[in-house]
């Protein structure tokens, strides 16, 4: 292996690794404020880019169906609700909003499919409906079992997981895609060809890392999911409503997937399933954080990329193999620095 | 379930093979047994030490391609691939778990989830294991000279693997190490306060369920024989768990019940599906995770659970005798009145910046109350966690009987003869008041894994239940012993937590609250039962906010404000304290 080889081995991991970085952020988020270890993060990789795909070639991207049938399901519980507690006005409200966002979405993601409209709004139609489809998710799984063990969220996770990769095959087929690359451009440094689409990738994960630590650090939207992340009853007891910040992060969440994948299709094949195996990279980035530390994380996750490159350089068919024993230092690392006094929580 | 109910089963399953059965349900029946073998590691693992993992079907894997690969590359008796099947996961195991049982609950089932996949990978990427294509020509197992090489065959022996394998499994769960594991899931604290060594249970737990899974994985490998990558993916993994979930985690008869009903549903599924949607295997998945979701939303005890409560049976979780014990549990040589028990020295505990406890010195003596008193966040339950070895200090010593306690670990501060309650509550509230309290004996009893699963530990058993009961009498809970501790009152509760310390026999008992939520009534038999205690020799801290109850049992009162002791005396000298009135009252300058 000489330089040259190494250093495009290093730019190749480091575009990956950003991909691994943005989603080990959503992970970490996601279980700071509501304790859910959530597996399915990476079928939002799939559903996103696999739906700009279906825009692409002019068809009606079936996650708009699945979007519906959610929603569906979201308002017969709500209308439930309401039969059984009475009338209010609120629930009311909050379905008549719902249905208007939902509508709206819907039919931005038809006039995507038939007219001609430029990337990057089919890049969004694509994450917009994926982020709806993740609220809904949410509220239809996970805020009934609002206060279940880490374990029985961590189970619940599964299931879910399992769902959205049955559906996604039966949405988008077992064939993979690729989309055309967002920027043509290359650029020579020395002997490193630089090409355009990690540039891209780059830039949007330090972009959104940026939105992120604007939005925790300036928004009031953002701090209460900090402090709900710190302690729940204690954000409740202020007025945070904390089942809104767990629907926000899992919105912030399946937008940060979704756009993952649309950034990864123009580099990689994506299937229906691809996304489990990169979501679960991100774990151990995450898991590298202590699912708590944002930074951590993110600098495991790039880390995590570049090693995987070196890896499938020299011996291409044990890659899986290696990053997914990579976990055990990474926990006896952990377990070595754990401390005791901190070890009663809830769960 | 009982043992004549047993064996009715094992005469009816064993003799399913003479039976005009098809084929298939000769098949479905072996794969049952097999999956419910899986399982059963799965009853003992998260049901009750509720560790969750998502990598058993890698210990399946690691059973059936280690005899696969030495029966057919060295001709090896299927036997010896057993042995070696065990070995390797016994290994891999304790690897494993010595790297995550220490960490909390959630990094386990991550660890587990990516090695799984790791070896997954593994199997289907090595020359040596055919890649993804396996390995084939697997021999049959050999009972003496009979090859078991038809589906009805080998249907004995798995079956009898799998009840054999339940009977022990029951037995474990029904004692010591069974109660240890259930307190382990309800709170380290609690089960580190009886003496229990958290992460070594957990990890004999963890091997034990990877075993049967090896074992489970060995079956599959000479009834099948073929093995390739794919029946030892994470999606089996979570099969393995969703039958268990399905089943109910809360008995070893809901592994069974699970592997039956998720593996027929499975099967009605791939019939049925391809008619409703025209596409093979999309769906399957679909049907699983969302039932997997609804179990969890709407029924958490699973099958078992609903056939739990229509047919009546026993209290569960108990040895019921009462009075049956040929012999008691050893008690600890009395101590003399008056001497030292606990001698705190110059202790103190700084959190961050926050000095919660600062120099404290004070001593308890056999016979004694102390109570430990002061306003909010004067830094009492610090010191208790402290003195329980909960909490270790910064500097200072807490000595017990002249030894130095090891800070930071309560375990051995309990086998020590430490013994203390919770300001709230902790206990099992599935398990019957009497398996509760017997959870205090932990460290007087001896019984190990396998005594247990044999059953050849009646005797200390019986001693221990039997201690259970004194203890509860002497509290004025007899009426009681029998339901579960779920269903008790609050005051109730608290008198069953100082049963269950004194089913360590104790020569410090610390209290950590115990009159908060009683009535008058309950006070006044609590007050009643600490001075008895008192009067047999034993040392008692007390942290307390009802000042009556204080003033009027405790023999000399230690008062902290701010981290700092400001006053100690007799109660009467403590009231006259200029020091203590400005703590509780405010300085009137």
């Amino acid at each position: 292996m000489n330089l040259e080889i190494a250093a495009f081995l290093v730019q190749d991991g480091m575009t990956v690794g950003a991909v691994y970085a943005l989603l080990a952020v959503a992970l970490v988020l996601v279980f700071t404020v509501t304790r859910i270890i959530f597996i399915p993060q990476g079928e939002f990789v799939s559903y996103g880019a696999l739906t700009v795909v279906a825009l692409n070639t002019g068809r009606t991207p079936n996650t708009i169906g699945l979007l519906v049938v959610l929603a569906l399901l979201v308002w017969m519980r709500e209308v439930w609700k309401l039969a059984r507690t009475g009338f209010s006005w609120r629930v009311v409200n909050g379905i008549l909003r719902d249905l208007a966002i939902t509508a709206g979405v819907c039919a931005m993601g038809y006039i995507g499919a038939s007219a001609q409209v430029p990337f990057a709004m089919k890049a969004l139609i694509s994450i917009s409906i994926v982020v709806l489809i993740g609220t809904k998710v949410y509220r239809l799984v996970y805020e009934p079992l609002q206060s279940a063990s880490i374990l029985v969220l961590l189970i619940a996770s599964v299931g879910v997981h399992l769902a959205l990769t049955g559906i996604g095959l039966a949405m988008f087929g077992a064939e993979g895609s690729r989309t055309p690359p967002l920027v043509d451009l290359q650029a020579n440094i020395g002997a490193l060809t630089v090409t355009g689409q990690s540039v891209a990738i780059g830039v949007a994960a330090l972009l959104a890392m940026l939105a992120l630590s604007f939005f925790f650090g300036r928004t009031l939207e953002g701090k209460a999911l900090k402090a709900t992340a710190e302690n729940r009853l204690g954000a409740r007891l202020v007025g945070i409503r904390t089942v809104r910040a767990g629907r926000l992060a899992l919105g912030v969440a399946a937008a940060i997937g979704s756009a993952s994948g649309i950034l990864l299709a123009p580099l990689s094949t994506i299937y229906y399933d691809t996304g489990f195996l990169i979501g679960l990279k991100g774990f151990i980035a995450a898991v590298i954080g202590g699912m708590v530390s944002y930074p951590v994380a993110a600098i495991g996750a790039l880390m995590i990329g570049i090693l995987e490159s070196f890896i499938t350089f020299e011996t291409s068919s044990l890659k899986d193999v290696i990053v997914f024993t990579l976990i055990l230092p990474v926990l006896l690392y952990r377990s070595l620095s754990f401390r005791d006094a901190s070890q009663e929580q809830s769960n | 379930m009982g043992r004549g109910k047993a064996l009715a089963l094992a005469c009816v399953l064993l003799a399913v093979p003479f039976l005009p059965v098809s084929e298939f349900w000769i098949t479905v029946g072996n794969y049952v047994g097999i999956s419910a073998l899986t399982a059963l590691g799965l009853v003992l693992l998260t049901g009750a030490a509720g560790i969750t993992s998502f990598g058993q079907a890698a210990f399946v894997g690691l059973g059936a391609y280690t005899t696969a690969y030495l029966t057919t590359a060295y001709g090896v008796s299927p036997w010896l691939g057993l042995m070696a099947g065990l070995a390797i996961t016994a290994v891999a195991a304790v690897v494993l778990g010595l790297l995550t049982m220490r960490l909390s609950g959630h990094f386990l089932p991550l660890g587990t989830l990516a090695w799984g996949l790791a070896l997954y990978f593994l199997f289907g990427n090595l020359e040596a294991l055919g890649k993804y294509d396996g390995l084939i020509g697997i021999p049959p197992i050999y009972l003496g000279t009979v090859p078991l090489d038809t589906g009805r065959k080998v249907f004995w022996l798995i079956w009898a693997i799998v009840l054999v394998s339940t009977m022990l499994l029951e037995n474990l769960l029904i004692s010591r190490p069974g109660r240890a594991l259930r307190a382990l899931k309800q709170s380290e604290a609690l089960a580190g306060s009886m003496g229990v060594d958290a992460g070594r249970e957990k990890l004999k737990a963890f091997i034990v369920a990877a075993l049967l899974a090896s074992v489970a994985g060995w079956l599959f490998a000479h009834m099948q024989r073929t093995v390739n990558p794919t029946p030892f993916s994470a999606t089996a993994s979570i099969e393995y768990l969703l039958m268990s979930v399905i089943g109910g985690l809360g008995s070893v008869w809901g592994a069974l019940l699970g592997a039956g009903a998720v593996l027929l549903l499975k099967d009605l599924l791939q019939r049925l599906l391809p008619f409703l949607s025209g596409e093979v295997g999309t769906y399957e998945v679909v049907a699983f995770g969302v039932t997997l979701i609804l179990l969890l939303q709407y029924s958490s005890q699973g099958l078992w659970g609903v056939i739990a409560r229509a047919i009546p049976s026993g209290p569960g979780y108990a040895v019921t005798t009462k009075g049956a014990a040929s012999e008691r549990l050893a008690e600890r040589s009395k101590i003399a009145r008056d001497t030292t028990v606990l001698s705190v020295d110059a202790v103190s505990k700084t959190f961050g910046g926050l000095v919660a406890v600062n120099d404290v010195s004070f001593d308890v003596k056999a016979g004694e109350i102390v109570g430990l008193i002061g306003p909010n966040g004067a830094g009492k339950s610090t010191l208790f966690n402290l003195v329980s070895g909960a909490l270790s200090p910064v500097g200072g010593s807490v000595e017990l009987l002249g030894n130095r306690t090891r800070s930071g670990a309560a375990r051995s501060v309990a086998q020590l003869g430490v013994a203390r309650s919770f300001q709230h509550v902790k206990m099992d509230p599935d398990m019957t008041v009497l398996a509760n309290v017997s959870l205090g004996a932990h460290c007087r009893s001896h019984c190990g894994y396998i005594r247990a699963m044999l059953g050849l530990n009646r005797r200390e058993e019986n001693a221990v239940v039997d201690d259970a009961w004194r203890q509860l009498k002497l509290l004025g809970l007899s009426d009681c012993g029998l339901q579960l501790g779920g269903s008790l009152a609050l005051g109730q509760q608290r008198l069953m937590e100082i049963s269950r310390a004194l089913a360590l026999d104790p020569v410090l008992l610390l209290l950590d609250e115990p009159a908060a939520g009683l009535r008058h009534a309950e006070k006044m038999e609590l007050r009643q039962v600490l001075g008895q205690l008192r009067s047999r020799g034993l040392a008692i801290l007390l942290v307390e906010h009802d000042m009556e109850l204080v003033m009027g049992l405790a023999d000399r009162l230690v008062v902290l404000d701010f981290g700092t002791k400001i006053a100690e005396g007799r109660p009467n000298e403590v009231r006259q304290n200029v020091r203590v009135l400005e703590a509780y009252l405010g300085s009137a300058g």
